[in-house]
């Protein structure tokens, strides 16, 4: 696992928004690799920090957001370290970002062709206008839309048009990561599977490395191959997809969120959701964040912050593991569980 | 082409309904023209004086159609009445006389004002919460929020009167008539500086905050992030992703100021005794002159129209949506 190369490299990496009731803590202590032509999915309600988080590696917070610790590397190269020139050309060469709003990430008094044309020429000077737009008409080719849109105006194309072309934008100088921020939350679900047929055909083609971000759980289980999943701003579970089932061993929020998905193939299946909401970012539970809602809850969750366990088939932050080693855990049955969350 | 089409039939029934407007407005009003001038000339005028007043203002007996009729000859000819404070002289003759002063001094100026409070504007946004940008709105609405007609005063009494760097009214020197020599247009450059400033100060502050205000907007949105993130230069990222966009509501606020162009800032050119259309139009008024109300009424519609035709074409250049109606989202 270890000889693979890391493309993305999260070290200790905090987020904090500064807002008037004082800071925000959006992303607290995630560790957290991508490796090369991997494709990770990153799995957390509202509000868990996800987008913070893309935002964060592709340098791109607005004004109040700040890293407040930890490293972020892409390929190796700090990006934080970076001068705002060195960003401006490292940025989409080697990391580039589908963003959650397909519908207003093209502007939309320029043409496809203009807007393609300039992720070309913004990086290479040289290149000239109709050699830069013979790869737009490539790039478009590789997305399966016709050239003839090359002239048209973002208005006049479908949201999943529009995805395609972000995403199109988005590989266009074939980086080693690509971040998609709920690239098909806009789109109804037929376009939706479309698209991630497409992104999954192109990350076979060309081989770069995604982090997935959605908050749908049974979409991400199936496209990616590792999942990490966050909570409060932490990551607080980091499996491998397949075993994202119940019976195996996680941690008792993603137990939780298993539960919540309705599934068709199965027939009597009782749905749960989780009780409660998601903590307060302003003002943290102490220990484990999860631990007001979580039915395993102990006297050490609201003290102390759990430690990473790794466990079969995934790291996990959670105490529960913490005296039994080896697997050896006993899940409460289905009644006390249905109890507790009543 | 449809959208061009649809502009230019829109302009066409507007240009009609003004014209209607001004021919019923001042026969709604009691009185006519040649009552009014009549009581000019003291009640001295014999009846066949008075009668023959009437058939020259074109108020014949006629069925209102008739006039109407008449009305629209007239002004497809030329023929827009007499102006009674120049008596005989026509009304196309006055207001000729006055539109170029005011198209060159608020014309000029309003361009001025309008390049100058866009540009700034666009710079403070991109440089929000520097220097420039914590100051600039603050002053220039300072100064706005003072009438501009004491901000004239104050001008003309400061650099005219006390230090004597500026005439204090007209237009030109009367040692220089109007020609196309350089002694001409110095002595209107010197006469307008002061009119001008005053405009200037007057209107700058409105482009330069909606210029900022709409660019802040624009800057948050995702298309500009989007843009920085793909690695577009900083320069093209302001200019042709956030201020392309944010300048659109400016064009539409330029369409209204070029119908004021033209009925010039009639306190301004009252203050410095400018002989634009602006003053003229405030003479005609207190001395009932109701033809050359009526005619400069109907240049500034003409006027107002026509801006809002062009900017209607170039705002369909600019913005690819308002070509297909917004159809889609």
């Amino acid at each position: 696992m270890d000889a693979r190369v890391p493309v993305l490299e999260l070290d200790d990496v905090s987020v904090v928004y500064d807002s008037v009731s004082g800071p925000v803590q959006a992303v607290s202590d995630v560790n957290l690799k991508v490796y090369q032509n991997e494709v990770v999915g990153l799995i957390g309600e509202s509000g868990s920090g996800k987008s913070t988080m893309a935002n964060a590696i592709m340098r791109l917070m607005k004004n109040n957001a700040r890293l407040t610790k930890g490293t972020i590397r892409v390929n190796g190269r700090d990006v934080y370290s970076m001068s705002k020139k060195e960003l401006r050309t490292f940025r989409w060469s080697e990391m580039a970002m589908v963003f959650q709003s397909a519908m207003t990430a093209l502007n939309p008094v320029m043409t496809i062709e203009k807007q393609i044309v300039d992720t070309f020429r913004s990086h290479r000077p040289s290149m000239s206008y109709k050699e830069a737009r013979e790869r737009a008409v490539d790039l478009l080719k590789l997305v399966r839309i016709d050239q003839k849109y090359l002239s048209s105006y973002p208005h006049e194309l479908s949201g999943g048009m529009r995805q395609r072309i972000v995403i199109a934008i988005a590989i266009a100088l074939e980086p080693s990561l690509v971040i998609m921020d709920e690239p098909t939350t806009a789109l109804d679900v037929v376009v939706q599977r479309s698209i991630l047929n497409q992104i999954q055909e192109l990350q076979k083609q060309r081989g770069f490395a995604i982090l997935f971000i959605s908050h749908d759980f049974s979409l991400v289980a199936e496209f990616a191959q590792r999942v990490a999943i966050m909570y409060a701003g932490r990551v607080v579970e980091n499996a491998d997809a397949k075993t994202l089932q119940l019976g195996q061993e996680h941690h008792p929020y993603t137990e939780g969120l298993l539960r919540a998905i309705p599934r068709l193939t199965h027939e009597e299946v009782e749905i749960q959701g989780i009780p409660g909401h998601p903590p307060d970012l302003l003002n943290l539970p102490k220990g484990c964040a999860y631990h007001p809602r979580c039915p395993f809850a102990a006297e050490a969750c609201k003290q102390v912050r759990p430690a990473l366990h790794q466990l079969a088939h995934a790291l996990v932050e959670c105490h529960l593991y913490d005296e039994v080693k080896g697997g050896n855990m006993a899940w409460p049955s289905r009644q006390t569980l249905s109890k507790s969350t009543t | 082409m449809r959208y061009v089409v649809n502009r230019l039939i829109f302009f066409v029934v507007s240009v009609w309904a003004a014209v209607t407007i001004n021919f019923i407005l001042p026969r709604m009003m009691p009185g006519d023209p040649a009552q009014a001038m009549f009581a000019k000339f003291s009640n001295n005028l014999t009846p066949q004086a008075m009668h023959a007043l009437e058939l020259q203002f074109g108020f014949s007996n006629q069925p209102i159609f008739m006039q109407y009729v008449t009305y629209l000859k007239g002004l497809l000819t030329g023929n827009w009445g007499l102006s009674f404070t120049y008596y005989p002289t026509p009304t196309t003759t006055v207001i000729g006389q006055s539109l170029p002063w005011t198209l060159g001094l608020v014309g000029i100026t309003t361009l001025i004002s309008v390049f100058a409070g866009t540009g700034l504007g666009i710079l403070i946004a991109w440089r929000r919460g520097k220097v420039l940008d914590t100051t600039l709105p603050i002053a220039s609405l300072f100064v706005q929020a003072a009438p501009y007609m004491w901000t004239g005063l104050i001008l003309l009494y400061v650099f005219g009167f006390k230090f004597g760097w500026f005439p204090i009214a007209h237009g030109y020197a009367d040692d220089t008539p109007p020609s196309f020599t350089w002694a001409f247009f110095l002595s209107a450059l010197r006469h307008g500086i002061l009119p001008a400033i005053t405009i200037f100060l007057g209107s700058f502050s409105g482009w330069l905050i909606g210029m900022r205000n709409n660019m802040i907007l624009t800057l948050g949105e995702d298309y500009v992030t989007f843009a920085e993130a793909k690695g577009v230069r900083p320069m093209r990222l302001v200019m042709m992703y956030a201020a392309r966009n944010a300048i659109l509501p400016q064009i539409t606020s330029f369409a209204i100021a070029i119908g004021n162009v033209v009925s010039g800032s009639i306190l301004t050119e009252v203050v410095y005794s400018y002989p634009g259309i602006g003053a003229q139009l405030n003479a005609a008024v207190l001395q009932q002159d109701y033809p050359l109300i009526q005619g400069a009424f109907l240049v500034i519609a003409l006027a107002v129209l026509l801006a809002n035709l062009i900017v209607d074409l170039l705002y369909s250049r600019l913005d690819p949506r308002v070509r297909t109606g917004g159809a889609a989202v």
